[in-house]
């Protein structure tokens, strides 16, 4: 596993670790095997994104990370059990409004009624839902769902975040605010997350730390530092030495493809 | 980075979404386009119906279709010496209706209890499942006789036969309901904890309402063909619109015999509209049917 770039540049934290995996694999009954070997760390106030093609066994790694399944081989340690786990599809309750769809966490760890209403109304905010409290999710489009989603999990102040591929099934402009937005919440409120995605640029973008994946069976081929400063201006797509980061991951794809 | 550019737009789909769905029942021409088609085909058959009544009568065939008219003078408002069935006829109709509706609501407990069962473990659904199905099966007809020669003719076998018959759809709708959540949903949940209890009320049985009411309004139909087959096989004790039908065609009473039909027949078209009605105003808020 080589480590290509840089100087660590997360403003200074606790540096503990929440998330420890060692030699973690993972066969399903059926044989397959999803996950082979896998060490990976996530320390507090990092953002790791881990990057693969479909199928190779990322969103395994999450849902092991978040106790839905247990590995057959390794250890997976979590050192916090404030974890928000954000799915693919929002998974909103369509019979619930915005406001008791956020509640519904606070709610199922019997908090009382008037405690998870102020909570849940903070994380609308911080989401930028304010004033769609009271709305269904039918009435909303794909982004403001996921926003709820979001709120949703923020309820609980997580310490880590687990994203299965959040944004995967919303459109290139949302996909990228709701990022723009994702990335100034983990700045102000400093948890860690572990992200799953399948886009490169979306990956170079967010995190402080790349993890590449290849499939079949499912391993880390390559771990890329992100040298860039958070806050992130959305300009930083556009620099050369964005797309030049991107270029190496993208190779690294490639090659552990092959 | 924008952050008040999203809900913006977002405010505007949804204030147009909630104004179409506000608006779209009321609307004159929307309630026209609904009403008027049935409406106009309603007419063509009326004018059939009396073209062809009339014809019959002119060749002497007047027991096989009478007017309209003739159906509502004889039955209500007899000229000639009879007596109007209107008395007859509420009363059947009263023990018809208390009939279904109380097979109804048993069917529903029953149903949704069944189901609720089969839902918490698999070894459940394969023991009780085959017998839902059986019950399907089982030409309900047959067991009519049998039910009156063992159990009598009285108020309560006949809301045996109403259950009978109106069972399986509340037990295949709730159970298709409640297992259709999705696993993200479901882990959701899991990942919170919640137990069985809290899975079932806050999750599955939210998500199965709206197969419950289609099931009810199935049911619903199902349990007024119960009602009336019922007496119908009985022949005896109170009449119910079933006695009635079969004492008017066994007199050759047609107008008398073609009242109750349609008497029936409205009882049907009501409890089906009601039930209807009934899901929409409990789920209609947040469901899409298949969007």
């Amino acid at each position: 596993m080589s480590t290509v770039t840089l100087t660590p540049t997360q403003p200074e934290v606790d540096s503990g670790t929440l998330l420890d995996f060692q030699n973690v694999a993972m066969q399903f009954p059926n044989g397959t095997i999803a996950l082979s070997g896998v060490d990976l760390t996530v320390n507090r106030g990092e953002f790791v994104t881990v990057v693969g093609p479909s199928g190779c066994g990322k969103s395994t790694l999450l849902r092991i990370a978040s106790g839905l399944e247990s590995a057959s081989e390794g250890t997976a340690h979590l050192a916090t059990s404030r974890i928000g786990y954000v799915f693919q599809d929002a998974t909103l309750l369509p019979w619930r409004t915005v406001q008791a769809n956020v509640e519904l966490l606070a709610e199922l760890n019997g908090q009382p009624k008037k405690k998870r209403a102020a909570k849940a109304r903070e994380a609308i905010d911080l989401v930028g839902l304010a004033g769609f409290e009271q709305n269904l999710p039918k009435e909303l489009s794909g982004g403001m769902k996921m926003r709820t989603s979001l709120a949703r999990s923020f309820t609980l102040d997580p310490e880590l975040f687990l994203f299965d591929e959040p944004f995967g099934a919303l459109d290139e402009i949302t996909r990228e605010r709701l990022g723009d937005e994702l990335l100034r919440i983990f700045v102000e409120q400093q948890f860690a997350a572990l992200f799953i995605t399948h886009s490169v640029a979306e990956a170079v973008y967010l995190s402080t730390k790349v993890v590449v994946m290849s499939g079949r069976p499912g391993r880390i081929v390559d771990t890329f530092e992100v040298p860039f400063e958070h806050p992130r201006d959305p300009d930083l797509r556009f620099t050369p030495e964005f797309a030049a980061l991107c270029g190496q991951v993208s190779h690294a794809l490639r090659e552990g493809h092959s | 980075m924008s952050r008040t550019a999203a809900p913006a737009t977002g405010q505007k789909t949804s204030q147009a979404a909630a104004s179409a769905s506000r608006s779209a029942p009321r609307s004159p021409r929307k309630l026209v386009a609904v009403w008027a088609p049935p409406l106009v085909v309603f007419v063509l058959i009326i004018v059939a119906w009396y073209l062809v009544a009339t014809y019959l009568t002119s060749i002497g065939r007047t027991t096989i279709l009478p007017t309209p008219t003739r159906i509502v003078v004889d039955s209500f408002f007899p000229t000639t010496g009879g007596r109007p069935i209107t008395g007859d006829l509420m009363r059947a109709l009263g023990l018809s209706t208390g009939v279904a509706l109380l097979g109804l609501v048993i069917s529903i407990i029953i149903g949704v209890t069944w189901a609720v069962l089969m839902s918490q473990a698999r070894w459940v659904e394969r023991s009780l499942f085959p017998y839902a199905v059986i019950l399907q099966c089982v030409p309900i007809l047959a067991l009519v006789p049998l039910i009156g020669t063992t159990l009598g003719y009285s108020f309560e076998s006949r809301v045996l036969v109403c259950v009978l018959i109106s069972l399986f759809p509340m037990v295949s709708n709730t159970l298709f309901g409640l297992q259709s959540v999705e696993r993200s949903q479901r882990e959701l949940f899991k990942l919170q904890g919640a137990s069985r209890w809290t899975v079932l009320t806050k999750l599955q049985f939210p998500n199965a309402m709206p197969a419950i009411f289609a099931g009810m309004r199935i049911s619903a139909g199902l349990a007024v063909v119960g009602a009336i087959v019922g007496d119908f096989f009985f022949r005896r004790g109170q009449p119910g619109l079933g006695i009635l039908i079969n004492n008017y065609a066994s007199r050759v009473q047609t107008p008398q015999l073609f009242a109750s039909i349609i008497t029936a027949a409205i009882l049907g078209v009501l409890i089906f509209l009601i039930f209807g009605w009934i899901g929409r105003m409990a789920v209609g808020r947040w469901y899409e049917p298949s969007a």
